[in-house]
């Protein structure tokens, strides 16, 4: 049974997206978005180390043309920072599909919705495909919908923590109202809660630590792949109900 | 003497010399960076790649180079 999941009318076959920070190598890296079986990675935007220019290139290891670089804004905490990495993102090599994030808190890395609201509304002027990390508030997600983002990713708790979803029902709510793909991003610490965002009806997951800082990442990296399958046949098959009491499994009758 | 042939720009952050008339193409042939793996901001402004061979660096330009790099 085919299950595509299409963002801005692409198709991928994998709902789970990775992030590509925090590996010891890039040869672990490649390695992992391979376990996981993802076609949609994220990437960062930085300065070119002009003092150490042998250092290994990304995509060296990763090739943008057999697996989609999502561009993203990390460590930007206003409309312009965020603006500027990803127009030179999309100068970079014809990227137009990216991921927004302007964070508002060093220490809870939390997202400035505001500014978040703000510079998705230039982007999609500009002609960019935004997925748009925000928080788990479904008032704001309306909002993100009405000026253009093509995918919503609301957090599951704050960026590297690990911690697992911790408003399921806001992510449900989120997940009901909305007619972009609503994709779970940051918070994710083990295989168990990306099922349960899968669970929830969300159509991806987007992780990066719980595979990077787990002890062994490749073997986390095809759990992940796991979970999110099997998250996703469960929402599709649609789970029994929730009963309070005992329901015996064998018949009842005809007992020796 | 070799001074009047040369200028100071800021790169990445860093000061750099260069030739007087260096273009953005001489200069990515010189750091031997393949121009489809960067995107290069002069002076705030992103700058296309088809006018590299067009653009003339002047002294104490900021000229900024930025690649990938893992992320999530």
């Amino acid at each position: 049974m085919e299950d595509i999941f299409t963002i801005a009318n692409k198709n991928f076959n994998s709902r789970l997206i990775v992030g590509t920070g925090k590996y010891k190598s890039f040869e672990e890296t490649a390695n992992a978005v391979k376990a996981a079986g993802a076609d949609i990675v994220t990437v960062a935007v930085r300065r070119i180390n002009i003092l150490d220019k042998d250092q290994p290139l990304l995509m060296d290891y990763l090739d943008p043309k057999s697996i989609t670089y999502l561009p993203n804004t990390a460590g930007c905490y206003s409309s312009e920072e965020a603006l500027r990495t990803l127009r030179l993102a999309r100068e970079m090599g014809g990227w137009r599909l990216v991921k927004l994030e302007v964070l508002g808190d060093k220490k809870t890395l939390y997202p400035n919705m505001i500014e978040t609201i703000k510079s998705t509304e230039v982007l999609v002027k500009e002609g960019f495909e935004v997925m748009v990390y925000c928080t788990d508030d479904p008032i704001m997600t309306k909002k993100l919908e009405d000026v253009g983002a093509c995918a919503i990713m609301p957090l599951g708790a704050p960026i590297g923590s690990g911690i697992g979803i911790q408003n399921k029902i806001n992510i449900a709510l989120i997940k009901e109202q909305s007619s972009v793909p609503v994709i779970v991003d940051a918070g994710v610490g083990t295989a168990s809660d990306a099922t349960i965002a899968m669970e929830l009806g969300c159509d991806g997951v987007l992780l990066n630590t719980a595979i990077a800082e787990a002890k062994n990442p490749v073997l986390m990296a095809e759990a992940m792949k796991h979970a999110v399958i099997a998250g996703r046949k469960a929402f599709k098959a649609g789970r029994m109900q929730k009963k309070q009491y005992a329901s015996a499994s064998s018949p009842q009758n005809n007992l020796i | 003497m070799n001074n009047l042939n040369v200028a100071k720009i800021q790169l990445n952050g860093i000061p750099y010399e260069i030739n007087d008339g260096t273009n953005l193409n001489e200069l990515l042939n010189k750091l031997k960076i393949q121009k489809n793996k960067v995107a290069i901001e002069v002076n705030g402004e992103i700058v296309e790649k088809n006018k590299y061979p067009n653009l003339i660096l002047n002294k104490d330009d900021k000229v900024e180079i930025v690649q990938f790099i893992g992320g999530g």
